[in-house]
Protein backbone atom coordinates (compact mmCIF):
# COMPACT_ATOMS: atom_id res chain seq x y z
CA UNK A 1 0.00 0.00 0.00
CA UNK A 2 1.31 3.75 -0.66
CA UNK A 3 2.21 5.41 2.07
CA UNK A 4 0.77 9.10 3.16
CA UNK A 5 3.63 11.10 4.60
CA UNK A 6 4.41 14.39 5.93
CA UNK A 7 7.26 15.64 3.38
CA UNK A 8 8.83 18.36 1.66
CA UNK A 9 7.47 18.68 -1.85
CA UNK A 10 10.71 18.72 -3.29
CA UNK A 11 11.64 15.30 -1.31
CA UNK A 12 8.92 13.90 -2.86
CA UNK A 13 9.09 14.84 -6.30
CA UNK A 14 12.72 13.31 -5.97
CA UNK A 15 11.20 10.02 -4.58
CA UNK A 16 8.99 9.93 -7.53
CA UNK A 17 12.02 10.21 -9.99
CA UNK A 18 13.63 7.55 -7.86
CA UNK A 19 10.42 5.06 -7.92
CA UNK A 20 10.73 6.06 -12.21
CA UNK A 21 14.12 4.51 -11.62
CA UNK A 22 16.00 7.28 -13.72
CA UNK A 23 18.95 6.40 -15.48
CA UNK A 24 20.44 9.62 -16.13
CA UNK A 25 20.53 13.06 -13.73
CA UNK A 26 22.38 15.97 -15.50
CA UNK A 27 21.80 18.85 -13.03
CA UNK A 28 22.95 22.21 -11.47
CA UNK A 29 20.82 23.31 -8.45
CA UNK A 30 19.52 26.54 -8.43
CA UNK A 31 16.84 27.87 -6.04
CA UNK A 32 14.06 26.67 -5.38
CA UNK A 33 14.60 24.12 -7.13
CA UNK A 34 17.73 22.27 -5.25
CA UNK A 35 16.28 20.42 -3.12
CA UNK A 36 14.84 17.76 -5.76
CA UNK A 37 18.21 17.05 -7.02
CA UNK A 38 20.59 17.31 -4.26
CA UNK A 39 17.90 15.09 -2.62
CA UNK A 40 18.72 12.97 -6.00
CA UNK A 41 22.34 12.95 -5.52
CA UNK A 42 22.46 11.76 -1.96
CA UNK A 43 19.62 8.82 -3.35
CA UNK A 44 22.34 8.08 -6.59
CA UNK A 45 25.63 8.31 -3.81
CA UNK A 46 23.77 6.10 -1.46
CA UNK A 47 23.18 3.72 -3.47
CA UNK A 48 19.31 3.82 -3.26
CA UNK A 49 19.12 5.07 -7.15
CA UNK A 50 21.27 2.94 -9.51
CA UNK A 51 21.39 5.98 -11.84
CA UNK A 52 24.58 8.33 -13.18
CA UNK A 53 24.31 11.20 -11.40
CA UNK A 54 26.26 14.17 -13.81
CA UNK A 55 27.06 17.17 -11.64
CA UNK A 56 27.70 19.72 -14.30
CA UNK A 57 29.22 22.96 -14.79
CA UNK A 58 25.75 24.76 -15.84
CA UNK A 59 22.36 24.20 -16.75
CA UNK A 60 23.07 24.69 -20.59
CA UNK A 61 25.53 21.55 -20.40
CA UNK A 62 22.72 20.16 -18.01
CA UNK A 63 20.47 20.06 -20.64
CA UNK A 64 23.33 19.28 -23.40
CA UNK A 65 23.87 16.30 -21.30
CA UNK A 66 20.49 15.82 -20.91
CA UNK A 67 20.06 15.51 -25.21
CA UNK A 68 22.96 13.06 -25.33
CA UNK A 69 21.83 10.80 -22.21
CA UNK A 70 17.99 10.54 -23.53
CA UNK A 71 19.35 9.97 -27.41
CA UNK A 72 21.74 7.11 -26.38
CA UNK A 73 18.37 5.97 -24.53
CA UNK A 74 18.50 6.68 -20.96
CA UNK A 75 15.72 7.70 -18.49
CA UNK A 76 16.72 11.14 -18.30
CA UNK A 77 15.76 13.46 -15.50
CA UNK A 78 16.50 17.76 -14.92
CA UNK A 79 15.16 20.23 -12.97
CA UNK A 80 15.98 23.68 -13.02
CA UNK A 81 14.22 27.27 -12.28
CA UNK A 82 14.43 30.99 -13.23
CA UNK A 83 17.79 32.15 -14.36
CA UNK A 84 18.66 28.06 -14.87
CA UNK A 85 16.29 27.75 -17.50
CA UNK A 86 16.90 30.73 -19.11
CA UNK A 87 20.70 29.79 -19.23
CA UNK A 88 19.16 26.37 -20.70
CA UNK A 89 17.21 28.11 -23.04
CA UNK A 90 19.92 27.52 -26.33
CA UNK A 91 19.16 23.89 -26.35
CA UNK A 92 16.03 23.52 -24.90
CA UNK A 93 14.44 24.05 -28.45
CA UNK A 94 16.28 20.85 -29.73
CA UNK A 95 15.02 18.01 -27.97
CA UNK A 96 11.75 18.39 -29.01
CA UNK A 97 12.63 18.51 -32.61
CA UNK A 98 14.70 15.81 -32.24
CA UNK A 99 11.79 13.69 -30.16
CA UNK A 100 13.87 13.20 -27.25
CA UNK A 101 11.83 12.04 -24.30
CA UNK A 102 13.51 14.27 -21.15
CA UNK A 103 11.40 14.90 -18.10
CA UNK A 104 11.97 18.09 -16.15
CA UNK A 105 10.44 19.56 -13.45
CA UNK A 106 10.92 23.54 -13.30
CA UNK A 107 10.19 24.96 -9.77
CA UNK A 108 9.06 28.68 -11.14
CA UNK A 109 10.37 31.83 -10.06
CA UNK A 110 10.72 34.98 -11.49
CA UNK A 111 13.95 36.50 -13.13
CA UNK A 112 16.31 39.28 -12.31
CA UNK A 113 16.63 42.67 -12.07
CA UNK A 114 15.72 43.31 -9.61
CA UNK A 115 17.10 39.68 -8.47
CA UNK A 116 14.30 37.79 -7.09
CA UNK A 117 14.41 33.96 -5.60
CA UNK A 118 10.53 34.06 -5.42
CA UNK A 119 7.45 32.76 -7.33
CA UNK A 120 6.25 33.66 -10.61
CA UNK A 121 5.47 32.43 -14.09
CA UNK A 122 7.90 34.46 -16.06
CA UNK A 123 11.13 31.70 -16.01
CA UNK A 124 8.67 29.18 -18.16
CA UNK A 125 6.42 32.12 -20.33
CA UNK A 126 9.99 32.78 -21.54
CA UNK A 127 10.02 29.20 -22.57
CA UNK A 128 6.86 28.60 -23.86
CA UNK A 129 7.73 27.93 -27.37
CA UNK A 130 10.11 24.66 -27.09
CA UNK A 131 7.84 22.31 -28.06
CA UNK A 132 7.82 20.29 -24.79
CA UNK A 133 4.56 19.24 -23.28
CA UNK A 134 4.08 21.48 -20.15
CA UNK A 135 1.81 20.84 -17.21
CA UNK A 136 1.05 23.21 -13.96
CA UNK A 137 0.67 21.16 -10.88
CA UNK A 138 -1.46 22.84 -7.82
CA UNK A 139 -0.35 21.15 -4.92
CA UNK A 140 2.68 18.45 -3.32
CA UNK A 141 0.15 15.78 -4.54
CA UNK A 142 -0.27 16.74 -8.13
CA UNK A 143 3.88 17.69 -8.20
CA UNK A 144 4.51 13.98 -7.32
CA UNK A 145 1.75 12.75 -9.72
CA UNK A 146 2.40 14.55 -12.14
CA UNK A 147 6.22 13.51 -12.33
CA UNK A 148 5.08 10.03 -12.61
CA UNK A 149 3.07 11.11 -15.51
CA UNK A 150 5.27 12.88 -17.38
CA UNK A 151 7.68 9.48 -17.79
CA UNK A 152 4.40 7.77 -18.71
CA UNK A 153 3.58 10.00 -21.40
CA UNK A 154 7.12 11.79 -22.88
CA UNK A 155 8.35 8.02 -23.51
CA UNK A 156 5.36 6.76 -24.91
CA UNK A 157 6.68 5.69 -28.32
CA UNK A 158 3.49 7.63 -30.03
CA UNK A 159 5.04 10.79 -28.37
CA UNK A 160 8.61 10.82 -27.77
CA UNK A 161 8.74 14.11 -27.18
CA UNK A 162 10.45 15.84 -23.84
CA UNK A 163 7.84 17.22 -21.04
CA UNK A 164 8.01 19.84 -18.19
CA UNK A 165 6.11 19.54 -15.16
CA UNK A 166 5.71 23.21 -13.45
CA UNK A 167 5.45 23.73 -10.18
CA UNK A 168 5.59 27.03 -8.25
CA UNK A 169 8.96 27.25 -6.15
CA UNK A 170 8.80 27.80 -2.46
CA UNK A 171 4.90 27.78 -2.73
CA UNK A 172 5.40 24.39 -3.85
CA UNK A 173 9.06 23.11 -3.65
CA UNK A 174 9.59 24.31 -0.27
CA UNK A 175 6.57 23.18 1.37
CA UNK A 176 5.90 20.38 3.47
CA UNK A 177 2.95 18.42 2.61
CA UNK A 178 0.67 15.23 3.45
CA UNK A 179 1.60 13.37 0.01
CA UNK A 180 0.94 10.09 -0.80
CA UNK A 181 4.08 8.15 -2.27
CA UNK A 182 2.77 5.34 -4.75
CA UNK A 183 4.43 1.70 -3.89
CA UNK A 184 7.12 0.78 -6.65
CA UNK A 185 4.88 -2.11 -7.57
CA UNK A 186 2.03 0.50 -8.53
CA UNK A 187 4.48 2.65 -10.51
CA UNK A 188 5.90 -0.44 -12.16
CA UNK A 189 2.31 -1.35 -13.83
CA UNK A 190 1.92 2.82 -14.64
CA UNK A 191 5.35 3.37 -16.05
CA UNK A 192 6.88 0.80 -18.39
CA UNK A 193 10.06 0.37 -19.00
CA UNK A 194 12.13 3.06 -21.82
CA UNK A 195 12.10 2.09 -24.73
CA UNK A 196 12.73 3.95 -27.42
CA UNK A 197 11.83 4.01 -31.17
CA UNK A 198 15.70 5.09 -31.69
CA UNK A 199 19.02 5.62 -29.84
CA UNK A 200 22.39 5.84 -30.66
CA UNK A 201 24.01 2.84 -31.07
CA UNK A 202 27.67 1.69 -32.56
CA UNK A 203 26.21 -1.28 -33.51
CA UNK A 204 23.09 0.07 -35.14
CA UNK A 205 24.51 3.72 -36.37
CA UNK A 206 21.94 6.99 -37.27
CA UNK A 207 22.78 10.34 -37.06
CA UNK A 208 21.13 12.82 -34.97
CA UNK A 209 20.40 16.78 -35.34
CA UNK A 210 21.81 16.84 -38.78
CA UNK A 211 21.34 20.41 -40.91
CA UNK A 212 18.04 21.11 -41.68
CA UNK A 213 18.24 22.97 -44.86
CA UNK A 214 15.24 25.40 -46.29
CA UNK A 215 13.78 22.78 -48.21
CA UNK A 216 12.93 20.98 -44.74
CA UNK A 217 13.43 23.24 -42.03
CA UNK A 218 9.84 24.00 -42.23
CA UNK A 219 8.84 20.26 -42.16
CA UNK A 220 10.59 19.35 -39.29
CA UNK A 221 8.95 22.61 -37.54
CA UNK A 222 5.36 21.37 -38.84
CA UNK A 223 6.06 17.77 -37.60
CA UNK A 224 7.00 19.44 -34.32
CA UNK A 225 3.81 20.99 -34.04
CA UNK A 226 1.56 17.98 -34.92
CA UNK A 227 3.10 15.64 -32.69
CA UNK A 228 2.82 18.06 -29.83
CA UNK A 229 -0.56 18.42 -30.58
CA UNK A 230 -1.02 14.62 -31.32
CA UNK A 231 0.27 14.15 -27.63
CA UNK A 232 -3.01 15.16 -25.93
CA UNK A 233 -4.59 12.20 -26.36
CA UNK A 234 -1.34 10.10 -24.50
CA UNK A 235 -1.59 12.43 -21.58
CA UNK A 236 -5.13 11.99 -21.54
CA UNK A 237 -4.99 8.18 -21.96
CA UNK A 238 -2.34 8.21 -19.42
CA UNK A 239 -4.10 10.25 -16.71
CA UNK A 240 -6.91 7.33 -17.70
CA UNK A 241 -4.55 4.63 -16.61
CA UNK A 242 -3.16 6.83 -13.49
CA UNK A 243 -6.87 6.83 -11.91
CA UNK A 244 -7.06 3.38 -12.58
CA UNK A 245 -3.86 1.95 -10.45
CA UNK A 246 -3.71 5.26 -7.72
CA UNK A 247 -7.07 6.11 -7.89
CA UNK A 248 -6.59 9.71 -8.22
CA UNK A 249 -7.69 11.55 -11.64
CA UNK A 250 -6.57 14.82 -13.26
CA UNK A 251 -8.01 16.58 -16.22
CA UNK A 252 -6.28 19.15 -18.81
CA UNK A 253 -8.21 21.63 -17.04
CA UNK A 254 -10.37 21.55 -13.81
CA UNK A 255 -13.16 23.39 -12.92
CA UNK A 256 -14.51 24.30 -9.47
CA UNK A 257 -17.83 25.30 -8.96
CA UNK A 258 -18.69 26.81 -12.49
CA UNK A 259 -22.36 25.21 -12.55
CA UNK A 260 -24.40 28.73 -13.54
CA UNK A 261 -21.37 31.43 -13.11
CA UNK A 262 -21.10 34.18 -14.50
CA UNK A 263 -17.71 35.33 -13.71
CA UNK A 264 -15.01 32.57 -13.84
CA UNK A 265 -11.94 33.14 -12.55
CA UNK A 266 -9.12 31.27 -14.67
CA UNK A 267 -5.50 30.20 -12.79
CA UNK A 268 -2.75 28.20 -13.62
CA UNK A 269 -0.53 26.69 -10.67
CA UNK A 270 -0.62 26.82 -6.53
CA UNK A 271 -2.36 29.98 -6.31
CA UNK A 272 -5.63 27.76 -7.41
CA UNK A 273 -6.20 27.05 -4.36
CA UNK A 274 -6.59 29.91 -2.89
CA UNK A 275 -9.09 30.91 -5.64
CA UNK A 276 -11.53 28.22 -4.25
CA UNK A 277 -11.07 29.13 -1.14
CA UNK A 278 -12.51 32.95 -2.52
CA UNK A 279 -14.64 31.23 -4.86
CA UNK A 280 -16.69 30.32 -1.44
CA UNK A 281 -16.54 33.22 0.16
CA UNK A 282 -18.10 34.72 -2.96
CA UNK A 283 -20.51 32.32 -3.61
CA UNK A 284 -21.50 32.59 0.49
CA UNK A 285 -22.05 36.16 -0.27
CA UNK A 286 -24.33 35.40 -3.17
CA UNK A 287 -22.26 35.41 -6.10
CA UNK A 288 -22.39 33.26 -9.22
CA UNK A 289 -17.94 33.13 -8.90
CA UNK A 290 -16.06 29.79 -10.40
CA UNK A 291 -12.99 29.18 -10.88
CA UNK A 292 -11.56 27.30 -14.16
CA UNK A 293 -7.75 25.96 -13.85
CA UNK A 294 -5.49 25.09 -16.52
CA UNK A 295 -3.36 21.97 -15.93
CA UNK A 296 -1.96 20.98 -19.53
CA UNK A 297 -0.55 24.08 -20.72
CA UNK A 298 0.89 22.47 -24.03
CA UNK A 299 -0.46 21.19 -26.18
CA UNK A 300 -3.18 23.53 -25.31
CA UNK A 301 -6.56 21.59 -24.42
CA UNK A 302 -8.30 24.32 -26.93
CA UNK A 303 -12.20 21.63 -26.95
CA UNK A 304 -11.41 21.24 -23.31
CA UNK A 305 -11.34 24.91 -22.27
CA UNK A 306 -14.34 25.80 -24.53
CA UNK A 307 -15.93 23.50 -22.76
CA UNK A 308 -15.04 24.65 -19.54
CA UNK A 309 -15.09 28.12 -19.71
CA UNK A 310 -17.46 29.19 -22.64
CA UNK A 311 -20.71 29.42 -21.28
CA UNK A 312 -19.72 32.01 -18.52
CA UNK A 313 -20.24 35.61 -19.34
CA UNK A 314 -17.35 36.75 -18.22
CA UNK A 315 -13.50 35.38 -17.82
CA UNK A 316 -11.05 36.97 -15.44
CA UNK A 317 -7.44 35.74 -16.88
CA UNK A 318 -4.92 35.56 -14.04
CA UNK A 319 -0.99 35.83 -15.51
CA UNK A 320 1.57 35.34 -13.14
CA UNK A 321 3.81 36.84 -15.82
CA UNK A 322 4.68 41.16 -16.95
CA UNK A 323 5.15 41.03 -20.54
CA UNK A 324 6.39 44.34 -21.21
CA UNK A 325 4.92 46.31 -23.95
CA UNK A 326 2.79 42.94 -24.62
CA UNK A 327 -0.81 43.28 -25.67
CA UNK A 328 -1.53 41.50 -21.80
CA UNK A 329 -0.19 38.72 -19.94
CA UNK A 330 0.22 35.42 -22.09
CA UNK A 331 -2.56 33.49 -20.88
CA UNK A 332 -5.01 36.14 -21.31
CA UNK A 333 -3.39 36.14 -24.97
CA UNK A 334 -4.24 32.44 -25.20
CA UNK A 335 -7.92 32.25 -24.21
CA UNK A 336 -8.67 35.88 -26.25
CA UNK A 337 -7.57 34.00 -29.24
CA UNK A 338 -9.18 30.65 -28.43
CA UNK A 339 -12.24 32.73 -28.30
CA UNK A 340 -11.79 35.46 -31.15
CA UNK A 341 -15.21 35.72 -33.05
CA UNK A 342 -16.40 32.84 -31.43
CA UNK A 343 -20.70 33.57 -30.84
CA UNK A 344 -21.54 33.93 -27.71
CA UNK A 345 -18.08 33.81 -26.28
CA UNK A 346 -17.41 35.21 -22.87
CA UNK A 347 -15.76 38.73 -22.33
CA UNK A 348 -11.90 38.20 -21.48
CA UNK A 349 -10.26 40.68 -18.80
CA UNK A 350 -6.61 40.01 -18.24
CA UNK A 351 -4.66 40.47 -14.85
CA UNK A 352 -0.99 40.47 -13.82
CA UNK A 353 -1.32 39.41 -10.18
CA UNK A 354 1.55 37.78 -7.75
CA UNK A 355 4.75 38.61 -9.63
CA UNK A 356 8.14 37.66 -7.80
CA UNK A 357 6.62 35.85 -4.65
CA UNK A 358 3.74 38.47 -4.00
CA UNK A 359 0.81 36.48 -2.52
CA UNK A 360 -2.45 36.60 -4.00
CA UNK A 361 -4.54 37.17 -1.65
CA UNK A 362 -8.33 35.83 -1.65
CA UNK A 363 -8.74 39.78 -1.14
CA UNK A 364 -6.72 39.91 -3.98
CA UNK A 365 -9.51 37.57 -5.92
CA UNK A 366 -12.36 39.21 -4.92
CA UNK A 367 -10.88 42.59 -6.05
CA UNK A 368 -10.45 41.04 -9.54
CA UNK A 369 -13.79 39.88 -9.86
CA UNK A 370 -14.88 42.98 -9.17
CA UNK A 371 -13.01 44.51 -11.52
CA UNK A 372 -13.87 42.31 -13.88
CA UNK A 373 -18.19 42.57 -13.08
CA UNK A 374 -17.51 46.64 -13.92
CA UNK A 375 -15.18 45.80 -17.20
CA UNK A 376 -18.04 43.95 -18.23
CA UNK A 377 -19.92 46.78 -18.16
CA UNK A 378 -17.64 49.27 -19.18
CA UNK A 379 -15.04 49.00 -21.53
CA UNK A 380 -11.24 49.08 -19.02
CA UNK A 381 -8.78 51.96 -20.76
CA UNK A 382 -6.14 48.86 -21.22
CA UNK A 383 -5.88 45.72 -21.97
CA UNK A 384 -4.96 44.63 -19.00
CA UNK A 385 -4.67 44.95 -15.62
CA UNK A 386 -1.52 44.68 -12.79
CA UNK A 387 -3.47 43.96 -9.69
CA UNK A 388 -2.00 45.47 -5.65
CA UNK A 389 0.73 47.56 -7.58
CA UNK A 390 1.17 50.60 -5.82
CA UNK A 391 1.52 54.43 -7.48
CA UNK A 392 3.29 55.67 -4.66
CA UNK B 1 21.59 12.91 -53.96
CA UNK B 2 21.09 16.41 -54.83
CA UNK B 3 19.15 18.95 -52.34
CA UNK B 4 16.03 18.55 -54.22
CA UNK B 5 16.19 14.65 -53.86
CA UNK B 6 15.27 15.98 -50.11
CA UNK B 7 12.46 17.41 -49.88
CA UNK B 8 10.42 15.63 -48.14
CA UNK B 9 6.37 15.94 -46.59
CA UNK B 10 6.23 16.74 -43.02
CA UNK B 11 4.21 13.69 -42.80
CA UNK B 12 7.34 11.64 -44.96
CA UNK B 13 9.98 13.42 -43.28
CA UNK B 14 12.22 11.13 -40.32
CA UNK B 15 11.32 10.69 -37.23
CA UNK B 16 13.17 13.79 -35.30
CA UNK B 17 15.27 14.34 -38.25
CA UNK B 18 17.30 11.40 -37.74
CA UNK B 19 19.27 10.32 -40.48
CA UNK B 20 18.74 6.66 -40.44
CA UNK B 21 21.00 5.66 -43.29
CA UNK B 22 24.61 5.61 -41.83
CA UNK B 23 27.33 7.43 -44.75
CA UNK B 24 24.37 8.45 -46.46
CA UNK B 25 26.06 11.65 -47.01
CA UNK B 26 28.44 10.09 -49.72
CA UNK B 27 25.40 10.26 -52.19
CA UNK B 28 24.99 13.77 -51.23
CA UNK B 29 25.83 15.56 -55.00
CA UNK B 30 27.79 18.44 -53.89
CA UNK B 31 28.84 19.06 -57.66
CA UNK B 32 25.08 20.89 -58.68
CA UNK B 33 26.23 24.00 -57.96
CA UNK B 34 29.79 23.94 -59.82
CA UNK B 35 30.86 26.93 -62.11
CA UNK B 36 33.86 26.20 -63.23
CA UNK B 37 35.86 22.94 -63.45
CA UNK B 38 39.60 21.62 -62.35
CA UNK B 39 41.56 20.44 -65.78
CA UNK B 40 44.63 18.47 -64.87
CA UNK B 41 47.55 18.80 -67.14
CA UNK B 42 49.58 15.21 -66.59
CA UNK B 43 52.45 16.81 -68.14
CA UNK B 44 53.22 18.99 -65.61
CA UNK B 45 52.05 16.94 -62.86
CA UNK B 46 54.66 15.20 -60.12
CA UNK B 47 51.90 12.95 -58.41
CA UNK B 48 52.27 14.45 -54.97
CA UNK B 49 48.77 14.60 -53.94
CA UNK B 50 48.67 18.17 -52.71
CA UNK B 51 45.42 18.56 -54.53
CA UNK B 52 44.03 15.17 -53.02
CA UNK B 53 44.66 16.26 -49.21
CA UNK B 54 43.47 19.89 -49.93
CA UNK B 55 39.90 19.40 -51.37
CA UNK B 56 37.52 20.25 -48.68
CA UNK B 57 35.14 17.52 -50.75
CA UNK B 58 37.05 14.76 -50.74
CA UNK B 59 36.31 14.47 -54.27
CA UNK B 60 40.10 13.45 -55.62
CA UNK B 61 40.64 9.72 -56.28
CA UNK B 62 44.24 8.31 -57.14
CA UNK B 63 44.30 6.74 -60.35
CA UNK B 64 46.13 3.11 -61.09
CA UNK B 65 48.98 5.65 -62.87
CA UNK B 66 49.08 7.14 -59.55
CA UNK B 67 47.56 10.11 -61.07
CA UNK B 68 44.58 12.35 -58.61
CA UNK B 69 41.42 12.73 -60.73
CA UNK B 70 38.47 14.33 -59.63
CA UNK B 71 35.23 13.26 -59.11
CA UNK B 72 32.68 15.61 -60.48
CA UNK B 73 29.65 14.06 -58.60
CA UNK B 74 31.18 16.15 -55.38
CA UNK B 75 33.70 18.49 -57.33
CA UNK B 76 31.93 22.18 -56.13
CA UNK B 77 34.69 24.10 -58.31
CA UNK B 78 36.16 26.30 -55.53
CA UNK B 79 39.46 25.89 -57.06
CA UNK B 80 41.30 25.27 -54.04
CA UNK B 81 43.19 22.05 -55.81
CA UNK B 82 44.51 24.54 -58.70
CA UNK B 83 45.60 27.31 -55.74
CA UNK B 84 47.49 24.44 -53.96
CA UNK B 85 49.02 22.87 -56.57
CA UNK B 86 53.03 23.40 -56.53
CA UNK B 87 53.48 23.07 -59.94
CA UNK B 88 50.59 24.64 -61.61
CA UNK B 89 49.34 21.70 -63.09
CA UNK B 90 45.49 22.26 -62.51
CA UNK B 91 43.58 24.73 -64.27
CA UNK B 92 39.78 26.01 -63.58
CA UNK B 93 37.80 26.37 -66.52
CA UNK B 94 33.98 27.40 -66.83
CA UNK B 95 31.18 25.15 -66.74
CA UNK B 96 29.45 25.41 -70.09
CA UNK B 97 25.85 26.35 -69.67
S1 LIG C 1 48.76 18.85 -56.49
FE1 LIG C 1 49.26 19.16 -58.64
S2 LIG C 1 51.12 18.08 -58.91
FE2 LIG C 1 50.32 17.37 -56.97
S3 LIG C 1 49.14 15.56 -57.54
FE3 LIG C 1 47.74 17.24 -57.62
S4 LIG C 1 47.77 17.95 -59.73
FE4 LIG C 1 49.55 16.66 -59.45
S1 LIG D 1 37.78 22.58 -57.30
FE1 LIG D 1 37.51 22.41 -55.08
S2 LIG D 1 36.01 20.82 -54.86
FE2 LIG D 1 36.71 20.65 -56.95
S3 LIG D 1 38.31 19.17 -56.83
FE3 LIG D 1 39.30 21.14 -56.59
S4 LIG D 1 39.40 21.44 -54.41
FE4 LIG D 1 37.95 19.80 -54.76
Amino acid sequence: MAKRVGIEVSIAIAEAVKLADADVIPAYPITPQTHIVEHLSELVANGELDAEFIPVESEHAAMSACCGASAAGARTFTSSSSQGLSLMSEILYIPSTMRLPIVMVVANRALSAPISIWNDHQDIMVQRDIGWIQTFAENGQEAVDLTLHAFRVAEDRKVSLPMIVNIDGFTLSHVIEPIEIPDQEEVDKFLPPFKPRYKLDPRKPISMGPVGVPEVYTEAKVALDNALKASKRVVLKAWDEFAEIFGRKYNPVETYRTEDAEVLLVTMGSISETAMTAVDAMRDSGQKVGLVRIRLWRPFPSVEFRKAAGKAKVLAVIDRCLPPGAVCGPVGEELRSLFYKVPGAPKIFSFVAGLGGRDVTVERFEEIVDKAKAYAKRRPKELYEVIGVREK
Amino acid sequence: MAKSDAIVGWKTITFGCHVLEPGNTASFRTGDWRSQRPVLDKEKCIKCGMCYIFCPDMAYDQTEEGYYECNLFYCKGCGICAHECPKNAITMVPEEG
